[in-house]
Parts: C-alpha cells; structure tokens; sequence
C-alpha cells in the first residue's frame, strides 16, 4: 500500500490584521503591518512594539461566553473546516492544537484554566469531536511542529483529516517575560538588519485543515516532508553553528532540489542572535543563494500560531507568483551570506521551506509543494 | 517497539526498572537527594524549575550509565508528555510581575515554556534530533504511545527518551520515563499495558 499524500485543504487566519487568510494575505502583500509602539498596555512600565486585537471587537462564534484565547481559536477553526468542507465530529478527523501560553493570562483568577490541554479539549467539545485532542507546546516552533506531527498522523492511515490550529495572545505575563530577557523592540522589528534591535510580539490564530490523499490534486499545496531537530546548546540561545536548524534543513533538503524552492520562509525574529543563526544555517545548507523572507515586520512573533499563519502566507504568495518583502528590511546585517527580499519579488518555482526556531533549542523545517510540481 | 529502560517516580517513591530505589526525603528533596547521589556534577540542575527537575532527573536514572554517553547524536528524539506542563513555574514567574512589585525573572520566565525539560534532556546528554513537549487533556498510556510511534517516523529517530512528565506542585508530580528503541524481540513491548503496569508500580 502506498503511503499517504499530505494536502491542506482549508485554511484561516485571524489577526488584528483581518479574519479570513485572504485578508491577512492582502495585508502582507501590501505592507500593512499590525505592530505599533504600546506603552502602558497591560499595566507595564515600558513601552513594546506588537500587533495587539482589539479587545472590543472579538467575540466568539455564540457571544461572550468564550474569552479571547478561545475565541480566536473557535473563529479561525470554524471558518477552516467550513472552507475544507470536513465534519469536525466525525471520528476520522482529529484536533492537534499549538500554542506557548495559552490561557496564561487568566493565571490569577481561574489558574485551572490554564494549560492548553484544557482549552483543547473545550474546542474539540465545541466541534464535538469525539478524539481527545493532541497539544504540541514546542515553545516558538509550536505551529510547525503540531504540522508536522500531524502530516505524520495521517500517513498513518487512522484518520482522514486533521484541524491543526495554533494561537497566542498577549498578555502582562509575556511581554514581561520577553522584555526581561531584553528580546523586544519598542519600534517595529528589522529582520536581518544591520540595525536589529530585538522582535515584536503578536497576537492571532491561524488554523490548516489536513488531508490524506492517495495523489496530490494539481491545485492543492502538499505537506511533503518536516522534522524538529534540537541544538543541544542552551535553553534561551541559539547554536553559534546553526546546528538544529541546518539538521532540520538538511532533513527535508532530502525531498527537493534547492531549484524548485520559491523561498525559504524564515523565522526572522529580528534579534540580534537569531538571524545571525539563520544566515549560518542557510549557509551551510547550500541556501544562500534562494529568496529568503520574514514576516514578523507585519504580523510580529505569533508564537504559537507562528508556523501555521506563516505557511498559510507563504501558500498563498507562492500561488500569487511573489515571494513577500521583508518588511523592516534595508541592510545585511549577518555574517553569512543570505538573499533577503526587501520588496516584493516575483517568486520562481512551485515549493517553499518553512523554518523556526525557538526557546528549548529546538528548530523545525518543513517542505511544502504545490501538487503535481515535482 | 521495545522499552529498554523504564523509571517512575511521584513525591515518596523511585522504582527503576521496577526495583525500588531507596530514599529518604520526599517532594522536592527527594529529587535533590536523587541528584547528589545520582548525577553531583550538573549545577545548573538547582537553576531548573520543578517539571525539569523531574524530567532531568528521570533521564539521568535510564542514561547514567549508557556508554558512548555525550558523544552528540541526532537519532535519539526526547519526547514528553503533560497535562499541567510548567503551570508550576508559571504560578512562580506571575509573582514576580504582580502590581505592587514587578521585578519579572527571566530565570523564571524561561522555565515557563513547556519544552525546556526536553531542552534540558538534549543540552545535558547532545542529544540533537527531534525535541517535543505534547500536552493530554488526561493521562493515557494509549495515546502516549500512538503519539510516540507517529514520532517515530522521522527517518533519522531510532530511539527516545519519552512518556509522561506531570508536575502541578512539589507534593503531586509523577515522571513515567522510558527509553525505548525501535526494534523488535525480547523483552518489554511498547504498548500500553506495560505502561499502564510502570504507572502503577507493578512493573
């Protein structure tokens, strides 16, 4: 029996940025960025560049009785399953949930709301789903870890579709946290540039519908190949050799040629050690010469949705024929060589990679390919 | 799949491969007992919070002796399961940003990611391949085991340091640690029965 194709058959994100992935899109591709400079915000004293929602704005799918971690996470998933056209109760569909701190910010008046594992299991009840739902808390690779291990599930034959749906929001929790370790920008983020000054937070939703098939359909984007590799090197640093994220490149280099790759759609944080990283493991994977592009300058860091609202992107501007400028982007300011785009590009070739890095030491890579391209 | 090596431990007891492990202390100092008389020269074991501290020590107990240890490999994978994962450290960092005294630890915030314990694990032993921390609504030794096998599928894994971290407090956390490999043959299955028995002390 063969093996399983991957593809993703509906997809959404919801950000302070719009509700559907083709708004998120629109905004990418025209440079609106949803960071700015908050000062006060949640009670703390100094100022921090992020892309915050609206508080008065979101309500979940039946009102008030959600609160906003839930929320965005019940909207972006419901208008992903209707786009896929799947029965989330049916018992060949499974929910794999990706997030960092979930409820975090409730921690003091109801802490047993907390973990992820509990908001999981309310949104699997809400689609009544009958499968315990699967959390994947791999700090900021979260997304596409929780993409890849659900690929995986599916090759495996037990079910047919997978919801697999990250989210982060903010709160006095995080930003202190980020702050204290003197990893954010009050002003927005610059992505490899030569004038970095630390990341932006973000906050959104971002869910990818997951299908087995027996043969990738012409128009559909295939899950092809992704693995998580660790550093082995410090909890809160990256490698100085780039060694997790050139293993995990390495990995799903095995299904490509570096040719057919659009981009390589990077984690970018825009701090001072994480793109020097980057550029060493691109480098060393033979990728210097491939458009590479950030997107934390219009969403900032989404954490937990990161590897989920980044490859939904990355489909859409690989459809689009344009590899994204980078926004915040001017001048090279990494050891190694790397093609940055500035601007927007036009974008040769029908696959892209996927790659994050995060706290841990962990890194994860993933291949996707537009069907029948290979 | 087989399980090579298994350890439980909960706040009173040790049982490593089934025998019982003698100690003294309970809690918290069970686990700084376990270390000074197991491991002596990993200072940066009393900088962790409580979920690593089990999680460290847990893997200290099945690779201690493992020859070749700390030569840097990519084939074996550290791959933990929780319910609460760092809720513990959480509880300590949100005392550090409270209204009338926000003085935030980043030696705090860092522990309250859910992944560090396997971090932690990889840092200590060069373990370099895939690292992942999954959390479960509620302990079950099935898909534990569901979760570990689809794992097992990357190309480059062959074994794992993997099963169940669960840490709320230093007077309620259980480690169900086992080093399993992806052969076939004698000894212990991967299955959830003989997880269910480690679980309860009757392996």
């Amino acid at each position: 029996m063969n093996r399983k194709r991957v593809i993703a058959t509906g997809c959404n994100i919801v950000s302070p940025l719009g509700f559907t992935a083709e708004e998120n899109f629109q905004a990418a591709l025209s440079g609106r960025s949803g960071v700015t400079t908050h000062t006060g915000t949640f009670g703390i004293p100094e100022p921090f560049g992020a892309s915050l929602f609206d508080r008065s704005v979101i309500s979940g799918p039946d009102g008030g009785s959600h609160c906003l971690f839930e929320s965005i996470l019940l909207l972006s998933i419901r208008d992903a399953v209707l786009r896929a056209g799947i029965d989330p109760a049916s018992p060949r569909v499974a929910f794999v949930i990706s997030s960092i701190k979930g409820n975090v910010e409730v921690m003091d008046a109801d802490e047993a709301a907390v973990p992820v594992s509990v908001t999981a299991a309310r949104i699997a009840a809400f689609f009544n789903n009958p499968n315990p739902p699967l959390v994947v808390s791999n700090a900021c690779i979260s997304g596409l870890t929780a993409l890849i291990h659900a690929g995986r599930m599916l090759q495996g034959g037990r079910y047919d579709h997978i919801v697999v749906a990250g989210a982060e929001v903010q709160s006095r929790f995080i930003v202190s946290g980020f702050l204290s370790l003197k990893a954010v920008s009050p002003l927005p983020c610059k992505p490899f540039d030569a004038g970095r000054s630390g990341l932006n937070l973000g906050e959104a939703a971002a869910t990818m519908v997951i299908s087995a098939v027996d043969t990738c359909p012409d128009d559909a984007w295939e899950l092809v190949d992704g693995t998580t590799r660790n550093d082995a090197n410090h909890i809160s640093g990256p490698s100085r050799t780039g060694e997790g994220s050139y293993k995990a490149l390495r990995y799903v280099l095995a299904s490509c040629r570096p040719e057919e790759l659009a981009f390589v759609n990077v984690h970018g944080t825009s701090t001072l050690y994480n793109d020097e990283m980057e550029s060493i493991a691109l480098h060393r994977a033979g990728l210097s010469e491939v458009p590479v592009n950030a997107l934390k300058g219009i969403f900032g860091h989404t954490m937990g949705a990161a590897g989920i609202l980044e490859s939904v992107v990355s489909m859409q501007a690989a459809d689009a024929g344009v590899v994204l400028a980078t926004k915040g982007f001017g001048q090279t300011g990494v050891s190694c060589p790397v093609n940055v785009c500035a601007g927007n590009r036009p974008a040769c070739g029908r696959a892209f990679i996927k790659l994050l890095s995060g706290f841990g030491g962990c890194n994860a890579a993933m291949l996707f390919r537009k069907g029948g391209a290979q | 799949m087989r399980i090579l090596r298994y350890v439980r431990i909960d706040p009173d007891t040790v049982r490593l491969d089934g025998v019982p492990v003698p100690v003294t202390g309970r809690g918290l100092e069970l686990l700084s007992e376990l270390y000074r008389n197991r491991v002596k020269d990993y200072p940066k074991f009393f900088k962790m919070d409580l979920l690593c501290k089990l999680g460290f020590i847990a893997a200290e107990l099945l690779v201690g002796d493992e020859p070749d240890r700390f030569v840097p490999r990519e084939d074996r994978a550290v791959l933990l399961v929780s319910r609460t994962g760092p809720l513990c450290d959480d509880r300590n960092y949100q005392k550090t940003i409270a209204e009338d005294a926000y003085f935030p630890s980043p030696a705090l915030f860092v522990y309250t990611l859910a992944n560090i314990v396997t971090g932690e694990i990889a840092i200590r032993n060069k373990y370099e391949g895939d690292t992942t921390a999954y959390g479960f609504p509620s302990f079950s030794a099935g898909m534990l085991v569901s979760v570990v096998k689809v794992a097992f599928t990357d190309r480059v894994t062959t074994s794992a340091l993997c099963g169940w971290v669960e840490a709320p407090d230093s007077d309620h956390f259980e480690a169900i640690l086992m080093l399993v490999d992806d052969t076939e043959g004698d000894g212990m299955e991967f299955n959830p029965e003989n997880i269910l028995k480690i679980k309860l002390n009757q392996r």
